[in-house]
């Protein structure tokens, strides 16, 4: 069971990490799950959470391995020590997951997160956007005399900040896909 | 080596290779390729219920009784959603059975066609996998990895959706291998955690053993294994509802039931203890009462193969993943191999303290008068049929509780009441389902009379396959234990909680061509009994009981082990309003 798999916590005598487990500490952790691609598999995922009441603050899925047709569910949620545990522990029962990681405990990690932004104005707000954009490394990816549509990938956060300057300046329209995370090293 | 055949034949196949000798069912348009393929075939004894919730809770006792899958067939739509509950009976109290529903042709799915149902999609979250079949080649694999998830791990209601041009269709037919899967649940538990519980056993002053369903799913290894530690320990044991027969109801290390309506030494046990050791249960609220008031004094070991039971409710001290048998097996070999030590002294004076609690004799009750007491009804029924081969079932409210207190379990898989869910109606089809699997045995439902009315077409059944099944009706023409929340929660008022227009059930099994024996005086009360247990056939005994009677002890909601109430005299006021939200 993959559940079995998350690395031994501080505590000596425990094959589970068991971090304060019972601590009232709301803690964001970002899982990688990666599931066997069949029908209604997502559901199951997303049934889980809703059906337990847990958080999902962002949800990303694709497949990975054609081959093997698997996909790798990135969710990033939130709870307490207990509550994390029990998400995975509760992840690693169903019949078609393969495999669960708390890549916010198994080391350090890279998330990166895609965004568009389309942005409306004339003058001097369309100038300021642009020159915005380009000090946040994003793309111009549409252009009409009175929009644009930016594409920016990075770190959550850096696209939350990209978000709160373009507000002002006409910030019409967001998609975002959500995070995807891997493990760095090997 | 494969072979060419229709779905609908593969399926008979793929149930004969999986061992299935009986399945209980109910046809329909989108199952009636596989009713034409169980017509044309004597190896598979197919039992027509009468709703097909009924099917599910007969497969239920079938596999409770066995160890074995119980095997369900039910057509689309309204076949498929009235085995819901059962399914989530089953998931709850971790029942290995199989579904198979019916459905639309695939070029139909998503039409809104006649007896259209999202089946996997209604069922998902309450079996433990299920799969829609789109190709009739793809249907041998499905169906074999279904027997396979049901009874690995913690076993669990699986369900296979098949359309019917998938029936219809001709494919490969290849027989069961062993699952390639990925889905192979640990069984052997953490050599390193073992070595710690035992040493925690070696050094306890005052260990239980807290036993659950687990054990009885692990199979009758697991309770051989269980007595075993038991007797070589010295350590007392308590069982949780779902598991009664683990350890014999005669042995002297054995505390009762315990729980909400636990008996007092041990709840106080649980309470009081220093070393709980939990083998295959989950901590569950009508166990553990108010949690942060939960044995507070005790190193807690946790023995469960599912990894999300351990610190789900309780954190554990010692964690074990594992099949019981498995990890029993490897305690007793450490421990046998550390020199067989326990802490004799201080397990005296522990005994001693359970002694004075046993003395107590929470279960006490006086039967005077004309009206028949629930207990004696019982502690009458352990009397006369205690030395029988004996099964016995269970509906759900005080006729459960009680029977769980006044009956002694001496063997697993002897006990079959719904659990987790609280099923209201589980009972009599489940006794089907036991009698079915030992037909020679008595089969004893004992039910309220509410709860039985609500699966009573099962009736049919009974008497079509003659089955010999006695429900054993304690009819007080209340739900007993709404009627006793209401009383102790909200103020005496009744709501809604009384039986009006009972049917007359002398008359009722009459009708349907079985023996009713009514009995209402306490002195004909043994006759009346094994008037019932020898009459060959089936037969509702109706047992007119004291109305208004409570079942003790009981741990009210949001109260510790320790806050027993164990009468009458004790209930006033008792429950708070905190305690009051809870269920």
């Amino acid at each position: 069971m993959s559940a079995l798999k998350i690395k031994k916590g501080a505590t000596s005598h425990s094959a589970y990490n068991l971090r304060p487990t019972f601590s009232d500490v709301v803690e964001r952790h970002t899982l990688a799950v990666l599931v066997e691609n069949e029908p209604g598999v997502l559901a199951r995922v997303i049934g889980l959470f809703s059906g337990r009441g847990y958080n999902i603050d962002s949800l990303t899925v694709a497949e990975v391995d054609h081959t093997g047709h698997l996909s790798r569910i990135t969710i990033v949620t939130s709870g307490t020590p207990q509550v994390i545990e029990q998400i995975k522990a509760q992840l690693g029962r169903i019949v078609t997951v393969h495999d669960v990681h708390d890549l916010t405990v198994e080391g350090a990690s890279v998330e990166r997160e895609l965004a568009m932004f389309k942005v409306s104005g004339t003058g001097d707000k369309r100038v300021e956007a642009l020159r915005l954009a380009d000090i946040f490394r994003a793309n111009v990816v549409d252009s009409t005399l009175e929009s644009f549509i930016f594409e920016i990938t990075g770190a959550p956060d850096k696209i939350d900040a990209f978000a709160e300057l373009m507000r002002p300046l006409g910030l019409s329209d967001v998609a975002r896909t959500g995070v995807a995370a891997l493990s760095r090293g090997s | 080596m494969t072979r060419q055949m229709s779905g609908a034949k593969m399926i008979v196949q793929a149930l004969i290779d999986q061992g299935v000798d009986t399945v209980f069912g109910y046809p329909g348009g989108a199952v009636l390729p596989i009713y034409d393929e169980v017509f044309q075939q004597n190896a598979i004894r197919h039992i027509l219920v009468r709703h097909e919730q009924g099917a599910v809770h007969a497969a239920e006792g079938y596999a409770r009784a066995t160890g074995r899958p119980g095997v369900v067939i039910v057509t689309s739509g309204p076949g498929a959603t009235n085995a819901v509950t059962g399914l989530t009976d089953a998931l709850m109290d971790s029942i290995p059975i199989v579904v198979l529903t019916g459905q639309v042709p695939t070029f139909m799915i998503g039409s809104d066609a006649f007896q259209e149902a999202d089946t996997v999609g209604i069922t998902r979250p309450c079996t433990k996998h299920n799969w829609l079949v789109k190709e009739t080649d793809a249907l041998p694999g499905v169906l074999h990895e279904a027997f396979h998830v049901a009874t690995s791990g913690r076993p669990g209601p699986v369900l296979v959706d098949i359309p019917k041009d998938v029936q219809f269709a001709t494919g490969s037919y290849h027989a069961p291998k062993p699952s390639t899967s990925h889905y192979q649940p640990v069984l052997k538990g953490d050599m390193e955690e073992i070595t710690e519980l035992v040493a925690a056993i070696e050094k306890a002053r005052r260990p239980v053993f807290y036993t659950g369903g687990g054990v009885i799913n692990s199979g009758p290894a697991a309770s051989q294994l269980l007595r075993e530690l038991i007797e070589a320990t010295g350590f007392p044991v308590t069982s949780t509802l779902m598991g009664l027969g683990s350890y014999p109801a005669s042995g002297d290390k054995w505390l009762g039931m315990l729980g909400m309506h636990g008996l007092y030494q041990a709840n106080m046990a649980m309470h009081d203890c220093d070393l709980m050791i939990n083998i295959g249960a989950r901590f569950d609220d009508r166990i553990t009462g108010r949690v942060d008031a939960f044995s507070p004094k005790s190193v807690k070991a946790h023995i469960d193969i599912d990894p999300s039971s351990i610190n789900k409710v309780i954190k554990a001290d010692i964690p074990i993943v594992g099949d019981v048998a498995h990890v029993l097996e490897d305690i007793l070999k450490v421990w046998k191999s550390r020199g067989r030590k326990t802490n004799s002294e201080a397990l005296a004076k522990w005994w001693k303290q359970i002694e004075e609690w046993k003395a107590v004799d929470c279960l006490k009750f006086t039967q005077a008068g004309k009206t028949i007491k629930p207990q004696y009804a019982l502690a009458r029924l352990e009397a006369l049929t205690k030395d029988h081969d004996r099964y016995i079932c269970t509906e759900v409210g005080q006729h459960q509780m009680w029977a769980a207190q006044y009956l002694g379990f001496e063997d697993p898989n002897r006990w079959m009441t719904s659990g987790g869910l609280g099923t209201m109606g589980y009972g009599f089809p489940a006794s089907i389902g036991v009698q079915m699997a030992h037909r020679d045995a008595l089969v004893i439902n004992v039910a309220g009379e509410a709860s039985w009315l609500m699966n009573m077409q099962e009736m049919g059944t009974a008497v079509q396959y003659n089955l010999p099944v006695k429900q054993f009706i304690l009819n007080n023409e209340r739900l007993g234990m709404v009627r006793q929340w209401q009383e102790l929660l909200h103020g005496e008022r009744y709501s809604q909680s009384w039986s009006e227009a009972l049917p007359d059930f002398v008359k009722l099994a009459e009708a349907f061509g079985a023996k009713g024996i009514l009995c209402s005086d306490p002195d004909d009360l043994d006759d009346a009994i094994m008037e019932m247990i020898n009459h060959d056939g089936p037969v509702i005994f109706d047992c007119l009981v004291e109305k208004h009677e409570n079942c003790f002890p009981m741990i009210p909601s949001g109260k510790a082990h320790n806050e027993m109430l164990l009468g009458e005299a004790s209930t006033k006021g008792v429950i708070k309003a905190d305690g009051a939200v809870m269920v």
